[in-house]
């Protein structure tokens, strides 16, 4: 595409038969600037025939609808003027992953034709209460400006951001093409959001809960009932999250005028009575959130297993999750579906290993498992064993304490490894781990992309050798040369620090608790993870030191988080004054002297165009 | 006036019943905490020094900030930032204590806040599950897991705070935990930031009009924390109001008097 690349400055040789000339206009000296005014300044508006920089951008924008993934689309924008226009009126998703990196008013301003907006909010580690309520992250000023700019606008997803019920009345009201809403890790609304939701989305397809905070305090809205009368588009329902009980003859009756229904996940208010007669309506589902799963007999008396198994031998169900309350019971009556099915959560049964067993052993296409650490080291092993094309495995904690028994370890983990040799994410809780296995899974899981071990108790080392747990980690980073995400854990010196750095040349995120001996630790992180987007770090003992070795790295990162490290205020101003374009945000727990050797005790901080926010809450310290 | 004040005095204390009343010293005392000895509370205050209890409120609701503070090791491999006259402010200290034999049993820990990093999603719904279970079967196999039924959350309001909070009060078992939590809670409302907020209710404190905790229980009656066993408080309250001490007379006239009579 040589001719673009000459942009306006001398005439496209193939593109058109015009001669030179042609819109000049805009002068070629700012050739590389984004000009967002847009347009092609030559030939007087309304020309009859399209200027040739008119049909080429014409022709740029067809071809740029191709691209969809976002790193290609940036790198597009940045050839040149007519590029960067062409580009910006063709990008249909816009993702933003830190919704106070750009004003809402700049994103829409540059983009013109966006169908499908993604946008997160708060730090992870706001999942953890490290986050105090009222943060921020608040949609209202995003919805208020995205409804006059994209009417045509149909999927919104938001993570972990503050959502109030008249948002989502706007966001209802605003998009009459509206199809997908999707809110993971959300607060601030109730039942009464989503009631305009229902009612006012006709074409929903798409209203995906997931793990939200559901505002119990207002009074409760039978939202379910609030959906088009008529049969609806939708696609996937999830509101397992939705703790209060609803409507359940209005969800039948849903679920029935739902022709293209693939994803129900109910709330644990549903017990096996209820679920099957949902399977009935809809037995074109794929994907079931069981909810209770044990039964509360009403009118028609207690459902036998095998009348559950029957429903089940009749559904197409390839994902099966739920099981808040499960009665182990009845977990026979899956049986005729494990053969298909590719994700399987458990993670909300405590299932012993012997329960375990008799339904794992059939599922041997399984490429997603969600398990509590109940089913012990022998339950994994049979996973391990059936398993073999096992691509995800999340291992949870059913007491997330420090001190806790703890059922799994390395003996499960390294079955694991032997099994599952396919294995791209995992995440494993557990309170004994030995570098040996860790290495093993480095050895027989190349594939790894995400690997999060959390050792419960803090600074666990090796349980065998009573080494720090560097080795392991060392050899993960190692070996798995797709390694884009890792969560360390256990006694960690610096040496496990220079590991990360010098091999760990993908990793994207990196989470750190309680670990490291000194800065350099930062330092090597900072200096050899050159991919590095986001790293969240607490509890370690890292110093304005080794904050200020990462100042030449922090425009290429999305944010940067630390909570109980030994930051000082010092540190921190000097990294504000530093640079300009990032904002940095400093949170204390207690009020303290006023003075620069004053302790920092959270600290985020992340680039952004839009500059220090106005809706900071009086515990945030903007500097 | 702001002067010769640390930072300790604009602190707010709360008054509740529940601390063990073993004349330990505290941190500092403004002479103001009238309405505490009234009812024979006392705050229990970690000085800077001493390593003291390692009480920590582990928050199951991402809402709560609960930190937790007041994990001091003398050991601890951090030094004390210049100027620092508390006990570490950091949620939770890094410990030079020699690592635990893994098959030795251990004594419960101190929770930290967000450690393990599970969801307080999952941490509630299994919570839930776990209290049903030792319903049926009459007993528990799991220690250190907080065991109640599901969690009560209660909005708790203070006067001249620019926005409410809220508690679960099944995560606390005393009013000295929670008298402890709420004082952590709001005292980021003195954070410096060079607003009026702070300003004024440093300055509330310091006049002496002191902050009383009230609750609404079942029966809609604003009633003075502290009178009634925990179990029965946690029960009946609705929610949770700190008023200004001059509002709470009609709570409290002893307290008022004895402020009076003291300043």
């Amino acid at each position: 595409m040589r001719d673009a690349e000459e942009g306006s400055e001398s005439p496209p040789s193939q593109m058109s038969g015009d001669g030179p000339g042609g819109s000049g206009g805009e002068s070629e000296s700012d050739r590389w600037m984004p000009d967002l005014r847009g347009g092609n300044g030559g030939g007087g508006g309304g020309g009859r025939w399209a200027p040739p920089d008119q049909v080429l951008e014409n022709v740029l924008e067809s071809v740029l609808e191709f691209l969809t993934a976002a790193r290609d689309r940036n790198a597009a924008s940045l050839v040149c003027r007519s590029w960067y226009r062409a580009e910006a009126q063709t990008r249909r998703e816009l993702f933003i992953g830190n919704c106070y990196a750009v004003s809402p008013r700049r994103a829409v301003e540059r983009f013109g034709g966006v169908r499908d907006v993604v946008l997160k909010g708060k730090p992870r580690f706001a999942d953890f209460s490290l986050v105090p309520y009222g943060w921020g992250a608040y949609v209202s000023p995003w919805v208020a400006a995205l409804g006059p700019a994209y009417p045509r606008l149909e999927r919104i997803c938001l993570k972990r951001m503050t959502v109030s019920n008249d948002d989502l009345a706007l966001i209802a009201k605003s998009f009459p093409l509206f199809k997908e809403l999707s809110l993971v890790c959300c607060e601030g609304f109730s039942t009464h959001g989503l009631a305009a939701i229902a009612e006012w989305c006709r074409y929903l397809r798409v209203l995906d809960l997931i793990e939200d905070y559901i505002d119990e305090e207002d009074e409760l809205v039978d939202w379910i009932s609030k959906f088009p009368e008529s049969n609806t588009s939708l696609e996937s329902l999830v509101f397992d999250c939705v703790s209060v009980p609803f409507n359940f003859e209005a969800l039948e009756a849903l679920v029935a005028r739902s022709p293209a229904l693939r994803r129900l996940r109910v709330n644990h208010h549903v017990p096996v009575e209820q679920l099957r007669s949902l399977m009935a309506k809809a037995p074109q589902l794929t994907h079931l959130g069981t909810g209770a799963f044990r039964s509360e007999p009403g009118p028609g008396g207690v459902l036998s297993v095998s009348e559950l198994a029957t429903s089940f031998a009749a559904s197409r169900l390839l994902c099966l999750s739920g099981f808040r309350d499960v009665n182990p019971e009845y977990l026979p009556a899956i049986h005729p579906v494990c053969v298909n099915l590719t994700s399987l959560n458990f993670s909300f049964a405590s299932l012993t290993a012997e329960e375990l067993i008799p339904v794992i052993r059939n599922c041997a296409r399984l490429r997603t498992f969600w398990v509590l650490d109940t089913v012990g080291d022998e339950g994994l092993r049979a996973v391990a064993e059936t398993c073999s094309d096992l691509r995800e495995l999340r291992v949870f904690p059913l007491n997330a304490t420090e001190d806790s028994e703890g059922s799994v370890s390395d003996v499960g983990l390294q079955a694991i490894s032997e099994g599952c040799h396919k294995l791209e994410l995992i995440l494993y809780f557990c309170q004994r781990m030995t570098n040996a296995a860790v290495i093993a899974m480095s050895k027989n899981c190349p594939d790894l992309v995400t690997f999060r071990l959390c050792i419960m108790g803090r600074h666990r080392p090796d349980r065998i050798t009573g080494e720090p747990m560097d080795d392991g980690f060392g050899a993960i980073v190692m070996n798995c040369k797709k390694l884009t995400r890792l969560s360390v854990s256990g006694l960690l010196t610096d040496k496990a620090f220079a590991y990360i750095g010098k091999y760990g040349k993908l990793i994207k995120t990196l989470s750190v608790a309680f670990a490291g001996n000194t800065d350099m630790s930062l330092q090597f992180v900072f200096e050899g993870c050159t991919r590095l987007q986001k790293l969240e770090v607490r509890d370690s003992p890292f110093s304005d030191k080794g904050l200020l070795s990462g100042l030449s790295y922090f425009y290429n990162m999305r944010f940067l988080w630390m909570n109980s490290c030994k930051l000082t205020m010092r540190g921190c101003r000097d990294v504000a004054q530093q640079m300009p374009d990032l904002v940095v945000e400093v949170m204390k727990d207690h009020p303290d002297d006023e003075g620069e050797m004053e302790t920092v005790d959270k600290l985020y901080l992340y680039r952004s165009l839009a500059g220090p926010r106005n809706d900071a809450p009086p515990f945030v310290n903007i500097l | 006036m702001a002067a010769d004040l640390g930072f300790e005095a604009t602190e707010l204390r709360l008054g509740l019943p529940g601390g063990g009343g073993d004349g330990e010293a505290r941190n500092n005392s403004s002479g103001k905490r009238c309405f505490a000895e009234t009812i024979d509370l006392k705050l229990k205050l970690e000085p800077a020094a001493a390593a003291v209890e390692k009480e920590v409120v582990a928050a199951a609701e991402r809402e709560v900030d609960i930190v937790a503070g007041e994990k001091e090791d003398a050991a601890a491999p951090l030094p004390a930032a210049g100027g620092m006259k508390r006990s570490p402010s950091q949620s939770s200290v890094v410990t030079a204590a020699p690592l635990p034999d893994p098959d030795k049993p251990r004594a419960p820990k101190a929770q930290v806040v967000g450690w393990p990093p599970v969801r307080s999603f999952r941490k509630n719904i299994l919570a839930v599950q776990a209290d049903k279970e030792k319903g049926g079967a009459g007993g528990s196999k799991d220690d250190g897991e907080k065991s109640s039924a599901a969690a009560a959350f209660v909005k708790v309001s203070m006067d001249g705070a620019p926005y409410l909070r809220k508690v679960d009060l099944k995560m606390y078992k005393s009013y000295h935990e929670l008298s402890k939590a709420l004082e952590k809670m709001f005292s980021s409302f003195t954070i410096v930031n060079g607003g009026m907020n702070e300003m004024k209710v440093a300055d509330d404190v310091l006049n002496g009009s002191e902050y009383v905790p009230t609750y609404e229980d079942k029966d809609g009656d604003w009633m003075l924390v502290g009178d009634v066993p925990w179990e029965m408080f946690v029960e009946s309250c609705k929610r949770l109001r700190i008023m200004k001490g001059s509002e709470a007379i009609g709570l409290a006239p002893r307290a008022m008097e004895k402020c009076k009579n003291r300043s």
